[in-house]
């Protein structure tokens, strides 16, 4: 197990800057999550770190070694990808056994023998071991990925997207297994996804990639409860975050188009902010200070989501279980100030 | 089964996808059936000639020229025989005591019933080894070379790579008459003419741009996840090259072998001007087997069909992956 | 606005049943979405209402009458596809005037009707636009607008947001239901999204191997599915089943647990269950409370934040994990043990043969 170190990375093909002065640490037996939309990056980021692409600047460092020379193999990472990594043709066992027979490891058969079945059992996919790649299923196949890079046992396993392709249910399940493996392993893993679910749920720490660039690196709980941008705050949680222009006015903040005003909080506020509450933040109570119109109720058994109409915007609100509010009644709520978060309208920064 | 281990869920059940396939459970079998055999009856009108070659092939002269044409006859080798071997007109009493000899073996009976006797072997089996090796030899390499450049051409960031694969097809675009009588000089000049070498750089440089361009199109089609993966896992590119890619394309090389093969063993053209005697291919040949009563049918076909056989061969070999080779690669090219 | 209703429907490819025969009506003016995996069966019925695909046996009825060998143009429903199904070389406004044109409407009648859906729809700024210059979401509000146009009498839609990227999918989920309900119009939503159907759905007819699992509004088919397969499949995750052996009001479970049965069940598990007292019990993730002195025990595999709470996985034993919703800031150590309780009022009970749900009648 070892740590990892990204310097100044750079990363351009052609006229498109995929990763744009990079820089973070990864911590021996962290779960490291890059999570960005489609194009922030972060696949090559991971791609760098593995050595399959070559930066134009910055450096790679492994356990404070500089490694920007070394080719793949020598890195001694394990990678994960979201399709197509098993080789067809081969069964499952000669897959997995495939990255201990290469020249450079060469582990005697006994060895091998022992490793693929302590990581089949690890993976349930003991009674998959003498079937053909091409008869598997998408989740039998993607477990078969990662026990490919389990009996390795690698410095580092990278992992891109691997449970993307799998069924909501199936993704749900493996998603839970992944992160028991990787926390009774203790192994250093970076992990890519767009799925905001996933990087909340399995990391130890995210970094928030966006247009090449990093947003913010933190727990989830910091990502979640104090997002750095708009953009963070947007990206995670669902349903997402309301977002409203606000004034400052008379001591308060006056929401655009609506009648909607929240005690201004205490600092240095300008006079124009992006004011964002989460739905889960948006108390409904029967003597709330707020009033509107139920505009919308999505019933989804564990919750509730009603959106709520003051004046002409639309603030969307979650609570538990099943509720009592029907379309079109007047809905009073609470809007706590401590969790309001404002952000300045220019450089949608956290302020 | 109802018990729950919900890191794993219980399977779903089967589902029949190939249910999917819309609307075509309604057709009736019978009309299915129909066109199978409408198919077949096309087949047999398309393969005509080919059946007709045969025949003639296996006709006695007389058979094969008479008017009408006659569909059956007693089969003789008498094409086969003219074909092979070289010959001398036999007459009076040499053609007598030929008759009485018993040591002749069946290809000089055969002779002998045209009232000929064999002298020798004929230049046509030498042609056909000429035209097994150089259409051979020139597929080989030309394969080999297509393998790894359409590789490269695929993965890697060659300079110029898009000017680079158009001057490689540019290659064929000039017809062979046009550039026969150029390269006719040069090889005079360079010592070619007439050399097995010659005719295998030949078609060897005018196959590889075809085969280039096919088996891209099939390295193309392969992830390339798999190669990184490879590479991870502790493999050099070319040992990735040799246990992944190479086995992914066997369709690919399997239709670029057949092509290639075909286009080298048919080639008529350079042959008949870059040749003579020493490596000329059947080809040119077959059109020239003028016996001294006219025009021998039953020869020329024989020799036709002999030179079918090994394109029929290699063809059926590959039969497996031509197929999807054909539908596949082609197709999606580029 | 039309009813639809299905007679013994059925749908064979060859040999093998696509949709085994179903019975359905949808009144007036109802959102039903057909929900399921891949391959159930949901989108050749919704295909066969249409009329794009024909029925193997059955009658398909509109407002009584009988439209099975109708044509999909004579049948007056709007059809909106995953891929949108926008001609790229019309704009957008052309594209949404086609039926029109095609039903031979005025002029200045076709310019008034794709103003009044361009407005509703919040798409006037793009209707000179081609649709390979929009984004995702407005390609989807052409396409609604070219379906809302016309005035169907149905609108068939065939997982309309399956193309869109995450980001809008869940705002152009409310769009088309509040479309809905200003419209009204008779809706048959074809989604393999749990989220989307209980979201939107009137009522949900989920549907799994060709055949119709349970019809009911959202609440019934999450709080009381009928079986196994719909307490799997709906909720994010399903509901946690997990089989035992019933005998004398406990029910055995893995990990040497002993669930005490509510007094309401005891009588129906007496009388329902096979000879061996096997059991399937379920429960709602969120239907748990974990406290020190609860009856059921068990070690914590994984806890992760979802945001707004925390899902915790406890072992019962190594091949049983319970799935629990707790508080955010409700954190365990690996292999900690954890007790809890389940709610009485939200457990369920499964045959586990015929994988039906038992009923106690007050659920």
């Amino acid at each position: 197990m070892s740590n990892i170190r990204l310097e100044n990375i750079t990363k351009t093909f052609k006229d498109t800057v995929a990763m744009s002065d990079v820089s973070f640490s990864i911590k021996d037996g962290e779960f490291f999550v890059l999570l960005g939309p489609t194009g922030a990056g972060k696949t090559t980021t991971l791609r760098v770190i593995a050595g399959l692409e070559k930066q134009n600047q910055g450096h790679v460092y492994f356990d404070g070694e500089l490694s920007d020379e070394l080719p793949p193999a020598e890195r001694d990472v394990a990678f994960v990808f979201q399709q197509y990594s098993l080789y067809p043709g081969m069964s499952v066992f000669d897959n997995l056994a495939f990255p201990l027979r290469s020249p450079l490891r060469n582990v005697p058969e006994p060895e091998i023998k022992q490793r693929i079945q302590g990581a089949a059992e690890k993976l349930r996919i003991t009674h998959l071991l003498e079937r053909k790649t091409a008869k598997l299923s998408g989740g039998e196949m993607q477990r078969v990925s990662i026990g490919r890079a389990i009996v390795r046992e690698p410095r580092v396993f990278l992992m891109d997207e691997p449970l993307s392709n799998l069924d909501a249910k199936l993704r749900e399940s493996l998603r839970v297994e992944l992160k028991h493996i990787q926390s009774t392993q203790n192994s250093t893993t970076v992990f890519v996804t767009h799925d905001q679910i996933e990087a909340l749920t399995m990391a130890d720490r995210i970094a928030v990639l966006h247009g090449g660039n990093i947003l913010q690196i933190g727990t989830p709980f910091d990502i979640y409860d104090r997002p750095a941008t708009t953009i963070v705050a947007q990206l995670v949680g669902t349903p997402k975050i309301n977002l409203f222009m606000a004034h400052r006015h008379n001591g308060s903040l006056q929401v655009v188009d609506s009648p909607l005003t929240l005690p201004t909080p205490i600092g240095d506020i300008p006079e124009a902010v992006l004011l964002g509450v989460r739905p889960e933040n948006v108390k409904i109570a029967a003597d709330g200070q707020y009033t509107g119109q139920a505009a919308l109720i999505e019933p989804l058994g564990v919750e509730t989501i009603i959106h709520i109409r003051v004046g002409d915007q639309t603030i969307v609100s979650i609570v538990p279980g099943a509720s009592p509010v029907r379309l079109g009644d007047t809905v009073r709520f609470d809007v706590p100030g401590e969790h309001l978060h404002l952000f300045e309208p220019t450089s949608k920064l956290r302020i | 089964m109802a018990t729950q281990t919900q890191t794993s869920p219980a399977p779903v059940p089967a589902v029949n996808y190939s249910t999917r396939v819309d609307k075509v459970g309604w057709r009736p079998q019978a009309l299915s059936l129909t066109r199978a055999i409408a198919a077949v009856i096309i087949a047999i009108i398309m393969l005509i000639p080919v059946i007709w070659m045969a025949m003639t092939a296996f006709k006695p002269l007389k058979d094969a020229v008479s008017v009408p044409p006659i569909v059956f006859f007693t089969p003789s080798m008498e094409g086969f025989v003219n074909l092979m071997t070289q010959q001398r007109q036999v007459n009076g009493e040499e053609l007598t005591q030929l008759r009485a000899r018993t040591d002749l073996n069946w290809a000089d009976q055969v002779a002998l019933s045209q009232q000929r006797a064999i002298i020798g072997q004929s230049q046509f089996p030498k042609q056909l080894f000429n035209s097994l090796v150089i259409a051979g030899a020139s597929t080989l390499i030309s394969v080999v070379f297509a393998v790894l450049a359409a590789y490269a051409f695929s993965r890697f960031d060659v300079p110029g790579k898009d000017d680079l694969l158009f001057f490689i097809l540019s290659q064929r675009m000039l017809p062979a008459v046009v550039v026969t009588v150029p390269i006719f000089l040069m090889y005079r000049q360079v010592g070619l003419y007439d050399t097995h070498l010659g005719m295998i750089l030949l078609y060897t440089s005018f196959n590889l741009s075809f085969a280039v361009w096919l088996l891209k199109g099939f390295i193309d089609e392969i992830p390339k996840e798999y190669e990184e993966a490879a590479l991870v896992d502790g493999y050099t590119r070319l040992q990735a090259f040799r246990k992944i890619v190479l086995p992914q394309s066997i369709t690919g090389i399997a239709a670029t072998t057949v092509f290639s093969f075909i286009f080298s063993w048919n080639e008529f053209a350079f042959a008949l001007m870059l040749t003579q005697d020493k490596a000329r291919t059947a080809p040119p040949s077959i059109p020239l087997i003028l016996g001294s009563g006219g025009v021998e049918w039953s020869t020329i076909a024989a020799g036709s069909l002999a030179f079918l056989i090994p394109v029929v061969i290699v063809t059926f070999a590959l039969r497996k992956h031509l197929l999807r080779g054909v539908t596949f690669g082609a197709i999606r090219k580029g | 606005m039309a009813t639809i209703e299905l007679k013994q429907v059925e749908k064979k490819f060859g040999e093998s049943f696509a949709v085994k025969p179903l019975d359905m009506t949808i009144n007036s003016g109802e959102f039903v979405v057909l929900l399921g995996p891949s391959g159930c069966g949901k989108t050749t019925t919704l295909r066969m209402i249409s009329g794009l695909e024909a029925v193997t046996s059955g009658n398909i009825l509109f407002d009584g009458k009988d439209v099975t060998w109708l044509h999909p143009s004579a049948r007056d429903i709007a059809f909106v596809f995953q891929f949108f199904a926008l001609y790229s070389h019309l704009s957008a406004r052309e594209n949404i005037a086609f039926p029109l044109q095609a039903q031979g409407v005025g002029r200045d009648e076709i310019k008034k009707r794709v103003m009044e859906v361009a407005q509703m729809l919040k798409i006037e700024h793009v209707l000179n636009a081609r649709p390979g210059s929009l984004s995702g979401g407005d390609q989807q509000r052409v396409a609604l607008a070219r379906a809302l146009v016309r005035r169907p009498a149905a609108f068939l839609m065939d997982e309309p947001l399956g193309a869109l990227d995450a980001e809008f999918r869940e705002s152009m989920r409310a769009e088309i239901k509040r479309l809905h309900i200003d419209q009204h119009a008779t809706s048959v939503y074809v989604t393999h999204d749990q989220v989307e159907a209980m979201a939107m759905g009137d009522r949900i007819v989920v549907m799994s191997n060709a055949e119709v699992q349970q019809a009911a509004t959202p609440m019934e088919v999450y709080h009381s599915p009928a079986n196994l397969f719909v307490a799997r499949f709906i909720g994010s995750p399903g509901m946690n089943l997990i089989e035992g052996k019933y005998a004398n009001g406990i029910v055995h479970l893995p990990g040497d647990n002993q669930y005490f049965v509510p007094e309401s069940w005891r009588n129906v598990l007496n009388s329902s269950l096979p000879g061996d007292g096997k059991v399937v019990v379920g429960f709602r993730p969120e239907a748990v409370d974990v406290h020190t002195d609860g009856q059921l025990h068990s070690t914590t595999f994984a806890n992760d934040l979802h945001g707004g709470y925390t899902m915790l996985h406890l072992q019962l034993d190594p091949d049983h994990i319970v799935h629990v919703r707790a508080g955010r800031e409700m954190r365990y150590q690996l292999n900690d043990t954890v007790h809890f309780d389940v709610k009485p009022d939200m457990v369920r009970f499964f045959h586990p043969e015929t994988e039906k749900a038992l009923q106690n009648g007050k659920v």
